[in-house]
């Protein structure tokens, strides 16, 4: 018999969760960000970083979202085969935690039930969950609060296997210089790479979560990642498009086994708050 | 850096005579309304139902602010990508709309509208929501409180920080700026 979990455990958890990664900025991005402020070449780029960084303050010091576009939430939830959940189903205890924390954090309800017809949900659910069941008896729980500007910049290609590195390399240099000035550059880019068309964009999404600095065990892959970042900053498109030494903050790649046939890509674009928050239950 | 303080509504004149790059503190007037609120004014003009608000000569605010908390006015006010209300635009210049502020690139016809009308496109820092609340110092619903945080609201603003990034004779900072920091690796 495993570990017991009540729901209202993980309701609690996860509206505390989305409150936090709404109002505070992980330390993996701030120091990211003070990195790039130091060497940032552009007058407008400089005086841009001076107001992102009193804008982390202020939202901290008066408990307010950093940003107004509070996200959709992404989860990624690693179940532990041996666990129980009492009180009622997982995903429903996800959902309520999800609603729990807009309302009691003020954050924006941005999500509208049909995409057609678009009538507000009110407490911005659902939120998108992507479960894996895993060995043992935990529970974890990866929150992303995904704001729209950046996201609606992603795509998505499905490459030949021909087209190797140097594809997927001007795959995603092209979406970043289209979609950088709109997404709150300097940006994250989360890179997936193999599997089918969904895994490459899942694995592009959780790359997001990955702290900034961190880089893939595989060499050929953390070679690819430093390549990306440098091709990226040399667009020249800076803090929020206005000219820089800073288009992108870090480029994480994730890659999977892939058919004979195939090379799918995605890049998933993140703003350079990047808001991601994780818990071990 | 130079900051040059603007009082809205913004006439012509003072349009005209500002240029890409500089650096600005708004005060006064301006409107919001996002993507929902320029479509329904944009069918309502399609179907003779006029503008909810006279747009002559002022500024929208391409915002949808978080709730307020107790104690505040309002939540988190930054800006969000005008590229999606770029469709919407050209007629709300015809308008007399005299100005814009939100964040990211504006199309081709969007801009040939600006300089046919003296339309000027301010950004200010995406994201920045804490920030640029503070600098809201009243907030009223004036039109579409059924879109909820898409409604038109009134605000009046002080000092609102933001830099001229297309001016009337189309010079545009997407444009010129990233050319200066480009490089071949």
């Amino acid at each position: 018999m495993g570990k017991i979990i009540h729901t209202q455990t993980i309701i609690d958890t996860v509206a505390e969760m989305c409150i936090n990664a709404n109002t505070f900025l992980s330390d993996d991005m701030l120091r990211g960000i003070q990195i790039a402020e130091s060497n940032e070449e552009s007058e407008n780029g400089k005086e841009i970083f001076e107001t992102m960084l009193k804008n982390f303050d202020m939202a901290g010091k008066k408990g307010i979202p950093i940003c107004q576009d509070t996200g959709m939430v992404v989860m990624f939830v690693s179940f532990g085969q041996d666990l129980n959940i009492e009180g009622g189903s997982l995903e429903e205890a996800l959902q309520a935690g999800v609603a729990k924390g807009y309302k009691d954090g003020y954050l924006r309800k941005s999500v509208v039930l049909d995409p057609f017809n678009r009538e507000n949900t009110n407490d911005n659910t659902p939120a998108v969950i992507h479960y894996q069941v895993v060995p043992g008896d935990g529970l974890k729980i990866k929150v992303l609060p995904k704001g729209f500007g950046s996201e609606n910049t992603s795509a998505l290609k499905m490459l030949r296997p021909s087209d190797g590195m140097p594809g997927v390399i001007k795959f995603v240099v092209d979406t970043v210089e289209i979609g950088s000035p709109n997404a709150c550059a300097p940006i994250v880019v989360g890179v997936g790479v193999g599997g089918t068309m969904e895994k490459a964009a899942l694995l592009a999404k959780e790359a997001l979560t990955r702290p900034l600095g961190d880089h893939h065990p595989k060499n050929h892959i953390e070679s690819l990642e430093e390549y990306l970042l440098e091709a990226c900053n040399a667009l020249g498109i800076g803090p929020m498009g206005l000219g820089g030494s800073n288009t992108v903050l870090g480029v994480n790649v994730e890659v999977f086994p892939t058919h004979i046939a195939g090379l799918p890509v995605a890049v998933n674009i993140s703003c350079y708050v990047n808001r991601h928050i994780e818990r071990e239950l | 850096m130079a900051v040059i303080n603007l009082n809205t509504p913004l006439c012509k004149q003072d349009r005209r005579g500002l240029k890409a790059g500089d650096h600005v503190r708004i005060s006064g007037t301006i409107y919001t309304a996002r993507d929902a609120a320029h479509k329904r004014m944009i069918e309502g003009l399609e179907k003779g139902i006029p503008l909810p608000v006279d747009f002559t000569d002022e500024i929208i605010y391409y915002m949808g602010p978080c709730p307020a908390k107790p104690g505040e006015i309002i939540g988190s006010a930054g800006p969000t990508t005008s590229g999606r209300m770029d469709i919407y635009t050209p007629e709300l210049l015809e308008n007399g709309l005299g100005g814009m502020i939100g964040k990211g690139n504006r199309s081709e016809r969007v801009i040939n509208s600006m300089m046919g009308h003296d339309g000027v496109y301010f950004g200010c820092v995406g994201g920045a929501g804490a920030l640029l609340q503070s600098c809201i110092k009243s907030v009223e619903i004036l039109a579409y409180e059924d879109l909820g945080t898409e409604a038109i609201r009134k605000l009046e603003v002080e000092n609102f920080p933001a830099i001229v990034v297309i001016d009337t004779m189309g010079n545009n900072l997407y444009e010129t700026e990233r050319k200066k920091f480009a490089y071949h690796i």
